[in-house]
């Protein structure tokens, strides 16, 4: 079983392996396996398309935590320039779990912040699995009223389980840092794009989600609780995370259809991780569009729009 | 009359008893010194045991009762939940509404009144834990927000009561976008210069601790009310370890600087009133 494959991958995977037995015979003998492989090549395509095609919501949610999806870091590099990363609450720690720093987009001058899982155990320890702690919150925050006195527009993206349940976090108070979060984002005096680029998990996302356009990249999930979490709470049983996931309606596809995200951003065949440069490129040309609209009017009226399009969110009917 | 009402079919029984509320009957065992007390004397004391000063559950229209000097107008009746997501686990989440509803004998889990304390114009939401946790859904999110939009056009402070285990499920992200709505509608208080006081009452938890419970200008916690971001036993296996002794009560937070003070209920009224009194540039109220 190929690791880089999820399960319901694996005849893809079973093909890529063949092609590849197929590469290695081929540099060694003068036989003509080209054709052969051009033909594998495009049934593993197909195959590839057919079972993306019919994902389940579970499934989505294995591709966004996938282990090797871009991560906030994948995104700077390739989306903005002359990027300097700035640590620290100013109090507590460097915080690795949210990152940020000032950067340049097409050469305009911005403020990018996110969340930074590792890709390995080590790297995850470091980075505490992407889930932050209050300093951090407070952190993004510092960045965020940064960006605001220099006039710097606000990137977001969005990848975490959730925000960090430990003592010291609660000692700290978790809850306070998220909250003054949601209320200062609602009136910061510059746009903010937030872009859920893997796993929005609860409140630990949603902190650093506020903002003018809300985006989801087409296998991210957003979630009010992990599926994990819901289906022990709700069904007894975290093994029913599958069916969570489902009732939850944790997909970009699904949320889209409720109409609590701006955009879905497509994603390349097979996920992010399978070209991190297209998929790079695609939601750069969508954030430049947003950041267009965004500065196309007055900040009043921005500011204006973001409340409004706060106050909508529940359909809470007035019978 | 419990030998009655044991004889009546189950669909007839009013169930109020949720595990921690108090239940009916003219006697009450408190539930922490297990002082048996006369029910009338503990409603009559605000729920707060006089033995030990245990602050038992209470449901938010008997707190808009106590906090208000007289009559209400009661705000957002009309906001009713939306099942959005059809969500079903081993009950639909309709049924589980309606039943909330028949055993609360509220449409949702946030009572809104307008009213005056100790003659104070002023808004209060209370949020009703005996339905479906004090979860916050869509209705919760938008009542609260009407709470807000009507201190604001009547220019008077807001308080708000908070008992909730945190957004509601069932809602799925609708649930968590209440936690940035209810927030925002703080932040126009803060801008227009009006009070915003937040009672934490047991428990306050999850979502609604991470939102407008804690932005509050003034927080002040009920003794011993359990308050936290991620409960108790989420942390423990997170960290492995034996969570501190009261860990996550106020005396903890207020300890750890994230509450202003602890209040007896008993106070509550007074300290309300005198609090508000000096936001708005009121005289000393007459207590």
């Amino acid at each position: 079983m190929n690791i880089n494959f999820l399960d319901f991958e694996q005849p893809i995977a079973e093909l890529q392996a063949k092609i590849e037995e197929l590469r290695l015979v081929g540099s060694d003998t003068e036989l003509n396996i080209g054709e052969e492989i051009t033909k594998l090549e495009e049934k593993s395509r197909t195959l590839t398309e057919s079972v993306f095609s019919s994902l389940s919501t579970w499934q989505m949610t294995q591709l966004a935590r996938h282990t090797l999806r871009p991560h906030t870091f994948d995104y700077v590099e390739k989306i903005f320039t002359d990027f300097d990363e700035q640590f620290g609450d100013r109090h507590i720690s460097a915080g690795a779990a949210i990152v940020g720093g000032t950067a340049r987009f097409d050469g305009q001058p911005v403020m990018v912040i996110g969340h930074q899982k590792g890709r390995n155990t080590k790297e995850n320890l470091s980075r505490n699995f992407g889930m932050p702690k209050p300093e951090e919150y407070q952190k993004a925050l510092r960045l965020m009223q940064m960006a605001e006195r220099f006039s710097l527009p606000i990137f977001t993206f969005i990848d975490t389980p959730g925000a960090y349940p430990g003592v010291q976090a609660e000692e700290r108070n978790q809850s306070e840092a998220i909250a003054r979060n949601l209320l200062e984002m609602s009136d910061l005096r510059t746009p903010i794009i937030a872009t859920v680029i893997g796993e929005g998990g609860s409140g630990g996302a949603l902190a650093i989600g506020v903002g003018d356009r809300l985006l989801m990249l087409q296998y991210s999930i957003y979630s009010v609780i992990s599926p994990e979490g819901c289906a022990s709470i709700l069904w007894k049983s975290a093994e029913k995370a599958s069916d969570a996931a489902d009732a939850l309606g944790v997909s970009a596809d699904k949320i889209e259809s409720l109409g609590l995200v701006d955009q879905v951003v497509p994603e390349p065949l097979g996920g992010a991780h399978r070209d991190v440069d297209a998929m790079a490129k695609t939601l750069k040309a969508v954030l430049a569009k947003e950041l267009h609209e965004c500065q196309a009017i007055s900040i009043d009226t921005l500011l204006k729009q973001r409340y409004e399009k706060l106050m909508r969110y529940g359909t809470a009917s007035e019978k | 009359m419990s030998w009655f009402k044991n004889l009546l079919p189950s669909r007839i029984r009013t169930s109020n008893a949720s595990k921690k509320g108090v239940p009916e009957g003219l006697w009450f065992k408190c539930l922490s010194c297990s002082a048996m007390l006369y029910r009338a004397e503990l409603q009559r004391g605000l729920l707060v045991c006089p033995k030990c000063s245990h602050h038992h559950r209470m449901a938010a229209r008997e707190r808009l009762n106590f906090l208000f000097d007289d009559d209400f107008e009661e705000l957002g009746t009309d906001v009713v939940a939306v099942d959005h997501l059809k969500f079903k686990d081993s009950k639909k989440y309709k049924d589980r509404l309606s039943a909330a509803q028949k055993k609360t004998g509220e449409t949702e889990a946030l009572v809104v009144g307008a009213g005056k304390i100790h003659g104070l114009p002023c808004v209060v939401a209370a949020m009703e834990f005996s339905f479906m946790g004090g979860s916050m859904g869509s209705a919760v999110g938008e009542r609260f927000v009407k709470a807000a939009e009507h201190a604001l056009m009547h220019k008077t402070g807001l308080i708000s009561i908070s008992s909730s285990g945190g957004a509601r499920m069932q809602e799925g992200l609708m649930s968590l976008f209440q936690m940035a709505k209810t927030s925002a509608a703080i932040k126009a208080m803060n801008k227009a210069g009006l009070p915003f006081i937040s009672v934490l009452a047991d428990p306050t938890t999850g979502g609604v601790a991470a939102s407008f419970a804690m932005l509050g200008d003034i927080i002040i916690a009920e003794p011993k009310a359990m308050v936290g971001f991620a409960g108790p036993r989420v942390i423990e296996q997170t960290v492995r370890e034996v969570l501190p002794e009261g860990f996550q009560r106020s005396e903890f937070l207020q300890e750890h600087g994230a509450i202003d003070m602890i209040v007896d209920r008993r106070e509550q009224k007074a300290t309300l009133a005198r609090l508000l009194a000096k936001l708005t540039q009121q005289p000393e109220p007459a207590i």
